[in-house]
């Protein structure tokens, strides 16, 4: 299953399937916070405020937004490593938030992880070989010793690295290589699903681009379907089929890859491209700047309304007292703006 | 010329060998221009600024070689005692995480009138009202509450807006910004950059900006150095290098992003390989092992920093005019 060495450019029109591999509905998760020993009044943060959106086999969804708007405790909630508040996660036809932790043991095999960085996921005492191995033996999926580390040679050069790095410790590679021993070791499992947290936002660029066609390439070999977690919209707009922008806990605007970057229906996801630097001083110079004013609030207390008005360009006074729902503007675009 | 670095040379000695971070680099500044240093993660970029403050970390590292020539004198021939005024009152200097650089403990009020009342010799009342009027210039609401609050009630942008402030605090010549917005979100990364874009234009303040972000290059920058392993390998304006680059570095980075204002590509196009060990750079081009336009003399014999068409743009590469030729084919 692992023969296949780097291939050429993808093939495009990768075959989906119409039902869903995962459906989260209506997701919500709040933290309650303070009232402890840092004192602070005791609130609750509504990291995420009724999400929902589905994928579906072999498809990208990319999320983007603003850090703390929730995008990794979305991912979290989805493993169950954090229990929502309310709403439910369907993989695979079952409530993830029904299981018991020995059921979810299963599903976690079949839903894996890539964080932004690898070096603090990566046991520092552990070789590279024992990192990427470890899985296959824990879960019995290559029970017998040498046909493991024959698997975990294949795992390795899949990814781009070489037999010998087995031997080596995570502080012996670079960021990049320690990037392609975390996506080794999330590949070892067999995931139908791979949730990816920022995968290159610690990056260089030149190695972003490495991985990222890595990162392709699996995709296209193995029929893994990608929720790809990052706040650069450019890298979101060339590896995602579809985009979901979230914005305080909420997704405002959810659409296919081109709806979204052609034309973007809520004025957050206009301010957001047009904050982009563009790299090209010819162009730069005769962009129209529309710099977005303002930080965007706490979580702890969220503007009424809709959440985003308070920066909004175009905000009129229903803003400020109606939340708006996600609305389908236009077919299969939606958007979360009462002027969308 | 504000500041001339020339044939600066750092370097740190480490269990694995000595660290050449800056080999042999010049470059220059003119009084209000903005210039970046570009490159990777590794390439030299804070050392070079460390350097010119002379704020590298001893004995470790050691400055080798070289002269910084700020306004004519050679900031590495000071004393410590007169290094200490141009630190600050002429060069300021704004780092990545702000809170590096600010005390926890002391009040905002305090760190930012404490600079006024030593440098400028500002009584309490004066170096007060200075400070207030300088968080209000840098866009922070209420200025008069915000001087009696802690750094950490303060977002990352909010301290990023007051490191600013105190960089004008004292009315530098220069100012040199490490990686400024890299920690900040798109959004506020573009607040920022107006400020400081605006403020530099205001006081005429010459702006050094180093940055891995070609975006931010772009939209800032008069001029740029682009460096890799240690070494300047390419010099321009801005538009020249981005509209021709001709170092094969500067095309890999330029091809390896997604840009949002062309086609999306079916694949990207990175440079292969990765940055090399300092402790273990070739007697050639560092490039050469990752370059695709190399030829037998790159990795023995180094290429010098040299003039490709006119004077201004200049590249480090035996190759730079087939570079150059090749890029213009391919559009
Ligand atoms: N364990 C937690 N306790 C309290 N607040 C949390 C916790 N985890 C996340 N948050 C808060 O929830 C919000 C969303 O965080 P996160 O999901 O990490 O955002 P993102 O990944 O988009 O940057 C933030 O305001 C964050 O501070
Ligand atoms: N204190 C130090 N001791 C040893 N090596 C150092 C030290 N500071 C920087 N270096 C090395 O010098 C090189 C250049 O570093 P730096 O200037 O920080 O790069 P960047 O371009 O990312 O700012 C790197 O290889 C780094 O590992
Ligand atoms: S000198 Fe040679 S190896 Fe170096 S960049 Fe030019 S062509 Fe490539
Ligand atoms: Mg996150
Ligand atoms: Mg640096």
């Amino acid at each position: 299953m692992l023969g296949g060495r780097a291939r050429g450019p993808r093939a495009r029109g990768r075959p989906l399937s119409g039902e869903p591999l995962l459906e989260v509905r209506n997701l919500t998760k709040r933290f309650p916070v303070g009232g402890g020993l840092f004192g602070g009044a005791p609130g609750v943060v509504r990291a995420v405020d009724g999400v929902s959106f589905s994928i579906a086999r072999g498809e990208t969804l990319g999320l983007v937004g603003e850090s703390g708007c929730g995008k990794t405790t979305t991912g979290r909630c989805i493993l169950q490593l954090e229990r929502p508040t309310s709403g439910s996660v369907l993989f695979e036809g079952r409530d993830l938030t029904t299981l018991d932790e020995t059921a979810l043991r299963d599903v976690r095999r079949r839903i894996q992880v890539i964080f932004q960085d690898p070096y603090s996921s990566l046991n520092p005492r552990m070789t590279i070989g024992a990192i990427v191995g470890e899985p296959l033996a824990v879960h019995r999926i290559v029970p017998e010793a040498a046909a493991r580390a024959r698997r975990v040679r294949d795992l390795l050069s899949r990814v781009g690295l070489l037999p010998q790095h087995a031997r080596r410790y995570p502080h012996e590679l670079s960021g990049g290589q320690r990037q392609r021993v975390g996506i080794a070791r999330a590949l070892a499992m067999e995931p139908a699903l791979v949730i990816c947290d920022e995968p290159v936002s610690a990056l260089d660029v030149s190695i972003q681009a490495q991985i990222i066609n890595l990162l392709e390439d699996l995709q296209a070999e193995f029929g893994l379907t990608y929720l790809f977690i990052a706040h650069d919209l450019a890298v979101v707009r060339h590896i995602s089929d579809r985009v979901a922008v979230m914005y305080l806990g909420r997704i405002v605007e959810i659409t296919d890859r081109k709806a979204l970057y052609d034309d973007p229906l809520h004025p957050y996801t206009k301010a957001l491209l047009a904050a982009v630097p563009i790299p090209d001083p010819e162009i730069e110079a005769g962009r129209p700047r529309i710099v977005l004013g303002g930080e965007v609030p706490s979580p702890l207390n969220p503007p009424p309304g809709c959440v985003f008005h308070p920066r909004c360009p175009i905000a009129v006074d229903r803003c400020r007292r109606v939340i708006p729902d996600l609305r389908e503007v236009k077919p299969g675009h939606w958007a979360a703006c009462l002027l969308a | 010329m504000l500041l001339e670095v020339e044939h600066l040379s750092t370097e740190f000695a480490t269990r694995g060998g000595v660290v050449r971070a800056v080999d042999d680099v010049s470059w220059d500044v003119k009084e209000g221009e903005t210039v970046a240093l570009v490159g990777e993660s590794g390439c030299g970029k804070s050392v070079t600024a460390l350097s010119i403050m002379r704020l590298v970390a001893a004995p470790a590292g050691r400055i080798t070689a070289g002269r910084v020539l700020f306004k004519g004198r050679d900031l590495l021939a000071l004393s410590e005692e007169e290094m200490r005024r141009v630190r600050g009152r002429e060069i300021a200097m704004i780092f990545q995480e702000p809170m590096t650089s600010l005390n926890p403990v002391l009040t905002i009020g305090r760190q930012m009138t404490e600079g006024a009342e030593i440098h400028l010799g500002l009584a309490p009342p004066a170096s007060r009202d200075r400070a207030i009027e300088l968080l209000a210039m840098v866009g922070i609401p209420d200025p008069g509450r915000r001087l009696r609050q802690y750094p950490h009630q303060f977002s990352g942008g909010m301290r990023q807006r007051m490191m600013i402030a105190m960089a004008l605090a004292c009315r530098p010549a220069l100012i040199l910004a490490d990686e400024p917005t890299t920690a900040l979100d798109v959004t506020i990364q573009a607040q920022i950059l107006e400020l400081m874009k605006d403020l530099s234009r205001r006081f005429g303040v010459a702006m050094v900006v180093i940055t891995h972000n070609l975006g931010v290059v772009a939209r800032y920058a008069d001029r740029v150095n682009v460096m890799y392993a240690g070494k300047v390998v390419e010099r321009g304006t801005a538009r020249k290098l981005y509209r021709n680059p001709r170092h094969p570095y500067t095309l890999g980075l330029l091809r390896s992003v997604p840009r949002l204002d062309e086609p999306r590509r079916e694949r990207l196009a990175p440079i292969e390989g990765q940055p090399p060990d300092l402790t273990r750079l070739p007697a050639g081009c560092a490039f050469t092992p990752r370059c695709a336009w190399r030829v037998t003399r790159c990795p023995v014999d180094r290429p010098a920093l040299a003039p490709v068409g006119d004077g201004e743009h200049l590249s480090a590469c035996w190759e730079a005019v087939h570079v150059g030729r090749e890029r213009e084919a391919v559009r």
